[in-house]
């Protein structure tokens, strides 16, 4: 055999012809099959693609490249997930040079938003000087249902829960914080200014430990020579700047959550037994509250009819079994079916509700302006075209007056088979 | 000991309550007006069978604050007491001296001043001093009497939480309470502004503060960390607005109320077990 290297250019076309029915075997037969990889390292240290070996055949038999990792090889999807998972950092800080106390809300059994916020501030706090870093301990109280703890910046957990910490109990609540300050001697103390919980803890708190607070902080200045925190005062009308005191109780925004670095979220307990406590404020428990008593702008559920209502005994029948408080588009309003308060929308009330349900109510933009800040919209309408429909997340179209009583019937239902039960 | 007012007889078995209150400021304007949760906290003691309201101020009686502090007389009540204290005073060892000396049953406040720093810890200092129990963000006062009090705290949402608290105790009123009276006129200019001189301590802390109109605050940013070009670009171009939800056509009133049903059980509002 001669040295010449032959080439047969029919097999050479049916290798470049991805296409063809041959194409696997022809690779395999001249050894470009699968034992060259879709990428590797060049002799310049630099990363090559072969482009012909990434992506798919898509449906209507076109190669397709999904850079996002969602779609593709099976393999290559692994591959993406994991490296996803390990962008974050795990940070370990075994022995801290100080600690910084944050007392979440814990709204619902969760870290809110706001929580969040101030977990990041401490965060910043904490890391300001990389050759000292602070400890962030979240002291939680009661019922859980957050397991995200180390992703939002938690060195260390001291959970409590107690039956005399259910409900409201701040006396008990500042006895366990007071004993957190005598052994830990946090150098900071957050608070999420809430109107309950962190507002009122943390002003208790610094009135124990005789620090003047700084309330509604907004902005904490880490980089100046003596740190210091702008908050409002005289009721959000002036801005307060003023050194750092130890005890901070901060608004929504204070800071940006953590989201590049894992903690540890170390579980620690408190060394010494709490003292007894004197119970002078006793929690005999919620209210049940009259849907139709609450103020439409912080309604949880509201039921709100508009033009496309026939049948207002239902309506308001429907409210009354579902718990719903009432509102009203401006139609209904005008044409006196409902009371003026009741109005939702621009010229009314701008609603805050978690489920909206509007029945008959088309979506004038005033409306929809109305209940921008709605979680869940519901639309009971004829007409498939409306604006309120686009608006909703659930759409039933149909006629109001027989969802609604339905509706009715069917929660009637549930509730006697609970009785039933009980 | 106690201050010897004239009281009529029937205010023997009356509970005392004091009111403490404070010049308020329009949020657009900045003029001086009552404070809107202090006067709700003294529409809630007037509204009290058998309390006697005694109101509270601890401040400079000017030609600014006295029109604010008349409003509060144009509710009803026909004496204030006004502890004199100059400007950028620390009032609480005056409140606290003559709260002592008056000995009330109930305290009541708003949760926070108009004006000043606004802290809202004054109510949780004056209870520290005098050690009582402070209830903050009340809605509305059930029943008093001898030894404790039945209250309702507004929780977010129009929610209502009940609780007993042992007499003597500092309540702070919430914006749910309900709305106070107008102040009438004839009454705001008969009602007597009774000056009690009291020790005054400077705050000296709050001169090393910068105090400016607020700012607005700066707009968060969404922020995108994303690994791919490809993510990023989603991103900027994903619309805000969800894009529509399910929509149900041609169903029967059953299969759209059974639809309704189970979102409103998802999303937990709808009570069914009592």
């Amino acid at each position: 055999m001669s040295d010449i290297i032959r080439r047969d250019p029919r097999k050479a076309w049916i290798a470049r012809n991805r296409l063809h029915p041959e194409h696997a075997s022809v690779l395999a037969e001249l050894g470009m099959g699968d034992a060259q990889p879709a990428q590797w390292m060049g002799p310049n240290g630099v990363m090559r693609k072969d482009p012909h070996r990434v992506g798919f055949i898509g449906p209507a038999g076109i190669k397709r490249i999904d850079r996002s990792g969602v779609q593709g090889a099976p393999g290559q999807v692994q591959a993406r997930s994991t490296a996803a998972q390990d962008t974050r950092t795990a940070v370990l800080i075994a022995e801290p040079a100080f600690h910084i106390v944050v007392v979440p809300d814990m709204a619902g059994g969760r870290l809110s938003a706001h929580d969040r916020d101030l977990l990041g501030l401490a965060r910043q706090m904490a890391d300001k000087n990389a050759s000292a870093q602070g400890a962030v301990v979240a002291i939680v109280f009661g019922e859980l249902k957050e397991d995200s703890w180390g992703e939002a910046g938690i060195d260390r957990l001291l959970h409590l829960s107690d039956a005399a910490l259910e409900g409201y109990s701040p006396e008990y609540r500042i006895a366990i914080l007071s004993a957190a300050e005598r052994e830990l001697k946090p150098r900071y103390w957050l608070f999420p200014d809430s109107s309950l919980g962190g507002g009122d803890l943390g002003r208790r708190l610094s009135v124990r430990i005789g620090e003047r607070a700084a309330t509604q902080v907004w902005q904490v200045d880490l980089e100046s020579e003596t740190p210091r925190c702008t908050g409002r005062g005289a009721a959000g009308r002036k801005d307060i700047t003023r050194d750092l005191p130890r005890v901070l109780l901060a608004l929504a925004e204070c800071g940006e959550p953590v989201s590049d670095t894992r903690h540890e979220a170390q579980a620690i307990q408190l060394q010494q037994p709490l003292p007894e406590q004197l119970v002078r404020i006793e929690d005999l428990g919620a209210v049940a509250v009259d849907p139709a008593s609450v103020a439409l702008s912080e309604a949880e559920f509201i039921l709100s009819g508009g033009n496309g209502v026939r049948d207002w005994d239902g309506f308001h029948q429907a409210a009354r079994v579902l718990g719903a408080t009432e509102g009203a588009s401006r139609v209904a309003v005008d044409d006196g079916f409902m009371a003026r308060d009741r109005q939702v929308g621009a010229t009314g009330t701008w609603v805050t509700a978690r489920v909206y349900m509007a029945v008959g109510i088309s979506g004038a933009i005033q409306h929809l302006q109305g209940i921008q800040s709605c979680d869940k919209v519901i639309a009971i309408n004829m007409d498939p075209g409306c604006d309120m429909i686009k608006r909703a997340d659930l759409a039933v179209i149909g006629d109001s007056g027989e969802i609604l009583s339905e509706l009715v019937k069917r929660v009637d239902g549930l509730k006697q088979e609970n009785r039933d039960v009980a | 000991m106690l201050l010897s007012t004239p009281r009529s007889s029937a205010d023997k078995t009356a509970i005392k309550v004091a009111v403490l209150l404070s010049v308020g400021s329009h949020p657009l304007t900045g003029r001086g007006r009552r404070a809107e949760q202090d006067a709700r906290a003294l529409e809630m003691a007037l509204a009290l069978p058998q309390a006697d309201a005694q109101l509270i101020h601890a401040g400079r009686l000017n030609d600014e604050s006295e029109p604010a502090l008349r409003s509060y007389l144009g509710m009803g009540p026909q004496q204030m007491t006004l502890i004199q204290q100059p400007k950028q005073a620390d009032v609480l060892p005056a409140l606290e001296k003559h709260l002592r000396q008056l000995g009330p049953k109930l305290i009541l406040c708003g949760s926070r001043a108009e004006a000043g720093e606004g802290s809202g810890l004054l109510p949780y200092l004056l209870a520290e001093k005098l050690g009582w129990p402070l209830i903050s963000g009340l809605a509305a006062i059930e029943s008093v009497d001898g030894s404790s009090a039945t209250v309702l705290q507004a929780l977010p949402r129009g929610q209502r939480r009940r609780l007993r608290v042992k007499l003597p105790a500092l309540l702070t009123i919430d914006s749910a309470a309900p709305v106070a009276r107008q102040s009438a006129f004839g009454p705001a200019r008969r009602g007597q502004l009774a000056e009690v001189d009291a020790p005054v301590q400077m705050d000296t802390e709050q001169e090393g503060w910068e105090v400016q109109p607020a700012r607005k605050r700066p707009k968060r940013l969404k922020i995108i960390k994303a690994t791919s070009a490809r993510d990023r670009f989603k991103a900027a171009a994903a619309k805000s607005e969800g894009s529509g939800g399910q929509v149900l056509k041609d169903i029967t009133a059953a299969e759209g109320a059974d639809a309704v049903l189970k979102l409103l059980m998802e999303e937990g509002v709808l009570r069914v077990s009592s």
